[in-house]
């Protein structure tokens, strides 16, 4: 059993607004041993952005991290001042960001922009071993060393996301965050930049956390992956039980919904809406969209259980352990 | 058979001539395509961002102004169109655009969008006629009017506007929707929803569609026809059964190959050298554009740019890979996909 890096234990963050809190994130609990790959798939306003934000403590007004921990090597991230949380960001828990087009500077050179975050945690380096730095950075990332005097605008989706990437692994994280980094790029890049990515993470031995909503990209590149619904986790287990057999209706529907190559057929969508959070529905968030919802899911709210060995789902449709 | 939309031998160079002296940067070169009146039918045309697919978009409608080449509806041409004609095209040819943020004027109820047409088209003798033919487009493609109507557009949900959209454009009952990237800037689940209204919205009311995207999969899905870009030019087209589970060209072979299959046991397309430049062309090339990545690459791939070869009734393909087959011109590209008919 690999050591657990990162430990989120009930981690709630709300939106202050004028008609009281809404809950994006809502009592989620995981974790990501040393060297995983875990994938965090929702529609948008899932709440799991904030989810990511809130794990590197740049949740920004009116959102609130409210309560729960997150354990990175034991040490709570949420407790620690703001001087420390900025020695912990970018060397021990890095954010690879989702639109790469927009998270650089232009009008600083590439090289400028990946020095500007590692001097700003080692300061003694002398300013050469910096660059020696910056061109073993670019190769890891397969970048051409030219790059590194460039400016972004340049430079290629692609290559912009690599830059990214290459600031991200700059100071060697434990943990890398990447909040769907491709879904700004096209297939054959996209296939790429995540070939990289998953390259550099085996070399560094760091964990990834994934997040985005293509189940195709999850069921390529992660691990163990977890549905996020309305700021809770449906279902957590590792991705070939997932795929194979989805418990969560909600999951179902999910695997089921992309277009494949495989066959014609009808478009299948998730009927209805996702849910108002500042007013969600009574019982299981998702009953008014689930196609097997029963009365008890209208009134309690379902907990997330360990119903096969690490297969967890929050539904009332499986209640019982089987072990 | 007559050609409801053609374009022929369109190219398209931006950045040419004026003060300084600019790279120019060729975004479409020598594209030839046709949209045949009936029966409707779905056209998809699939490349690369920077490959030329939303200037396509901008000059079948008429909005840039074409560098060589024609753009002809009902077979005229659109540089030479009267004004009463021209009324036609555009009460005919509807656009969806990509971001349905941005289509909106934010100080305005979602009802402009739809009342604007109906007023400036006559579409309607009263208002009450009006209402009802907007309740029924909106009907059509599975909103509730009642839920939608009177409100701002930051009141409804990326799919639920977009979908607005969908209703603005077949409101005017139009013989064609060019449809640009219409679902990548919403969720999985609700791509599959407005896709869906858009089938129907062909096969009810005899519309033809022209469906641009970056994604294999649901082109796959909705068109009939397949047409890839590459660079600005037309490497693959035919029937999206032929061009999808039997891609030819090397770069359709690559696309089809890097799409992620929901699938953990599946593995993801075979081992490719990346290449990390995919700049638009600054000149043009005297070979085949794809020779810098394709690991078929013959000498005289980079002598001279291959021209279309038929391999299959339904299919041409940009590639010497094909010599055997014979060869057409490309202003026949486009007719060749029409035979089916």
């Amino acid at each position: 059993m690999k050591a657990e890096v990162l430990q989120v234990h009930n981690l709630r963050v709300y939106y202050q607004t004028a008609v009281g809190p809404l809950k994006a994130v809502d009592g989620v609990t995981f974790s990501l041993k040393s060297g995983e790959r875990f994938g965090l798939v929702g529609e948008s306003g899932s709440g799991k952005s904030t989810l990511a934000f809130a794990l590197m403590r740049l949740t920004k007004p009116p959102g609130c991290i409210e309560g729960g921990q997150v354990l990175l090597d034991g040490l709570d991230l949420i407790k620690l001042s703001e001087g420390e949380i900025r020695k912990v960001r970018l060397a021990q828990i890095a954010l690879v960001p989702q639109g790469a087009m927009n998270s650089l500077n232009p009008v600083m050179r590439i090289k400028a922009q990946i020095i500007d975050g590692i001097g700003d945690h080692l300061n003694e380096i002398p300013r050469s071993a910096l660059e020696e730095r910056v061109y073993e950075l670019l190769k890891r990332v397969e970048l051409k060393p030219e790059v590194a005097n460039m400016f972004p605008h340049e430079l290629s989706g692609g290559m912009k996301q690599r830059v990214c990437l290459a600031i991200a692994i700059s100071l060697s994280p434990r943990v890398i965050i990447a909040d769907e980094p491709t879904s700004a790029l096209d297939v054959v890049v996209q296939r790429q930049v995540m070939l990289t990515l998953g390259q550099v993470q085996e070399s560094l031995g760091a964990s990834v956390l994934l997040v985005g909503h293509d189940m195709g990209l999850m069921a390529q590149f992660v691990d163990r992956i977890g549905v996020l619904y309305a700021g809770k986790l449906a279902e957590m287990s590792s991705v070939r039980e997932v795929f194979k057999e989805p418990l969560h209706p909600y999951t179902q529907l999910l695997i089921a919904c992309p277009p494949s190559l495989e066959e014609k057929g009808e478009f299948k969508g998730i009927p209805g809406l996702p849910p108002l959070l500042l007013n969600p529905p009574s019982g299981c968030v998702f009953h008014p969209r689930c196609p097997q919802a029963m009365s008890r899911c209208s009134v309690e709210v379902p907990s997330l259980k360990e119903v096969y060995p690490g297969r967890w789902v929050s539904c009332h449709l499986h209640t019982e352990v089987k072990r | 058979m007559t050609a409801l939309l053609e374009a022929r031998n369109v190219t398209k160079v931006f950045g040419s001539g004026g003060l300084f002296k600019r790279k120019e940067t060729i975004a479409l070169d020598n594209v030839s395509l046709l949209i045949r009146e009936s029966p409707p039918s779905i056209t998809g045309v699939v490349g690369e961002s920077g490959s030329g697919k939303t200037t396509l978009v901008r000059l079948l409608l008429g909005f840039l102004a074409l560098t060589e080449g024609e753009v002809l509806y009902k077979g005229r041409d659109l540089q030479k169109m009267s004004r009463d004609e021209r009324l036609e095209f555009r009460r005919e040819v509807q656009v969806i655009f990509q971001d349905p943020f941005e289509v909106y004027n934010p100080f305005y109820k979602v009802d402009h969008v739809l009342t604007t047409p109906v007023t400036k088209f006559h579409l309607a003798s009263s208002k009450s006629e009006a209402r009802k033919l907007i309740e029924h487009a909106l009907e059509a493609i599975g909103l509730q009017p009642e839920e939608t109507l009177g409100r701002y557009p930051h009141q409804l949900s990326g799919g639920q506007r977009q979908r607005v959209m969908v209703a603005r454009a077949s409101l005017l009952r139009p013989r064609i929707i060019l449809a640009d990237e219409p679902v990548s800037m919403v969720d999985a689940s609700l791509r599959a929803t407005i896709l869906e209204s858009l089938r129907k919205l062909s096969q009810k009311f005899g519309i033809s569609l022209l469906y641009i995207t970056h994604d294999l999969t649901t082109a796959y899905q909705i068109s009939d026809n397949i047409i890839v870009l590459y660079q600005g030019s037309v490497v693959e087209a035919g029937d999206a059964e032929l061009v999808i589970k039997n891609p030819q060209h090397p770069y359709t072979r690559l696309l089809v190959a890097s799409i992620p299959v929901s699938d953990p046991d599946q593995s993801w397309g075979q081992d490719s050298t990346p290449v990390l430049v995919s700049k638009t062309s600054t000149k043009l090339n005297r070979g085949c554009k794809f020779v810098d990545r394709c690991p078929s690459a013959m000498p005289v791939c980079r002598e001279n740019p291959p021209p279309f070869f038929q391999t299959d009734g339904y299919r041409a393909v940009r590639c010497y890979l094909y010599k055997e087959a014979s060869a057409i011109a490309d202003e026949t590209m486009g007719k060749a996909l029409d035979q089916k008919g």
